[in-house]
């Protein structure tokens, strides 16, 4: 349907317009002296933002314990990422340890 | 200020250590591709439309939302502006990949954010703290950005031609959340980093239920406000 290729259309086009915005109006001036701070914490701010609720409240209510198996394997994981600093032993060692007790729970 | 470490200047070992930066979050990302195929091909806009979201929007919450508000009749306007406020939060890695960028020709410039995701953001702004070389940086963003927009194309595909290929009991998706928790790491180096951490956890964890994913953008502008303000008070 026309309408339906309209708003697919519109909606990819408003999307590019949105990663492109301050990449593009920043390009000659420089990014502003007072945006900079800021923008230092987008990166901490936004991955926590979307690592908790993954970890504490899967389900949609906050559930922090043993009957979540995601918080658990959540926790050892962050150990083993402060520790290693390792993407892929913090994969590995978090999905082994979902799988671990989501079997046993 | 970050230091800058030594890398190769070739553009072809840059690209690729941005795709073998964003291999592990395939963990999470191809089974999201499948589900999202899945829900393509049983899209009352037809599958064919359904399925060129991933070409023309290239985002799965987006291409998600799209879907579903169509297949329920919602008004066009509304499904325009639903879908472009989940998709608000690259207003944030716009606003922190324009000072990278700015050292990129223009066809670059213009090129690269179609490929801005939550992973190739994650990936390439933790890369360019320790690399500042600006030919390094674009090659590495566009292997991560290819990294991604390849497979999400072959899942999405095959997800809409042949149904439901992973159970959903594997929880394949808990994969993103581990990788991004690796990428927090570094910025736990200083107070206003874990501020900023903390702030934006709790906060996303206490507006979950907001709609439109905007819980995301209030829980990180929150965290962005505590880092700034904690780096006021510590003084770096």
């Amino acid at each position: 349907m026309t309408t339906d290729l309209l708003i697919v259309v519109l909606i990819g086009a408003g999307t590019y317009l949105t990663r492109l915005s301050f990449v593009a109006a920043f390009a000659r001036s420089g990014v502003p002296g007072w945006m900079q701070a800021p923008l230092r914490y987008v990166a901490p701010a936004v991955l926590a933002a979307i690592v908790a609720p993954a970890v504490i409240a899967p389900i949609g209510a906050v559930d922090v314990t043993a009957a979540n198996p995601r918080f658990l394997a959540g926790v050892i994981a962050l150990l083993v990422a402060i520790r290693t600093k390792s993407v892929s032993w913090t994969i590995i060692t978090g999905m082994a340890a979902l799988w671990l007790l989501q079997a046993l729970f | 200020m970050p230091s800058t470490t030594d890398v190769s200047n070739s553009p072809r070992s840059a690209f690729d250590d941005g795709v073998r930066s964003v291999v592990p979050l395939l963990v999470g990302v191809v089974p999201f591709g499948l589900i999202l195929g899945v829900a393509a091909g049983n899209a009352a806009m037809g599958v064919g439309l359904a399925w060129s979201t991933s070409v023309i929007i290239f985002g799965g919450a987006a291409q998600l939302v799209t879907i579903e508000l169509s297949n329920g009749g919602a008004a066009a306007a509304v499904i325009v502006a639903t879908a472009l406020v989940v998709n608000a939060r690259h207003l944030m890695y716009s606003a922190a990949l324009a000072e990278p960028f700015r050292d990129f020709p223009t066809g670059w410039r213009y090129g690269l954010p179609y490929l801005m995701t939550d992973q190739a953001f994650a990936v390439s702004i933790t890369r360019y703290a320790t690399t500042s070389d600006p030919v390094y940086r674009r090659w590495f963003y566009f292997g991560a950005g290819m990294g991604l927009w390849i497979p999400w194309q072959v899942t999405t595909a095959t997800g809409a031609l042949a149904g439901a290929l992973i159970p959903e009991s594997w929880s394949l998706d808990f994969a993103i959340p581990l990788v991004f928790m690796v990428l927090i790491i570094p910025a736990l180096d200083r107070k206003p980093g874990i501020a900023a951490a903390i702030v934006g956890g709790v906060v996303a964890v206490t507006a979950r239920d907001v709609p439109y994913r905007l819980g995301l953008i209030i829980a990180a502008l929150a965290g962005i406000a505590a880092g700034v303000i904690a780096e006021r008070r510590y003084a770096r």
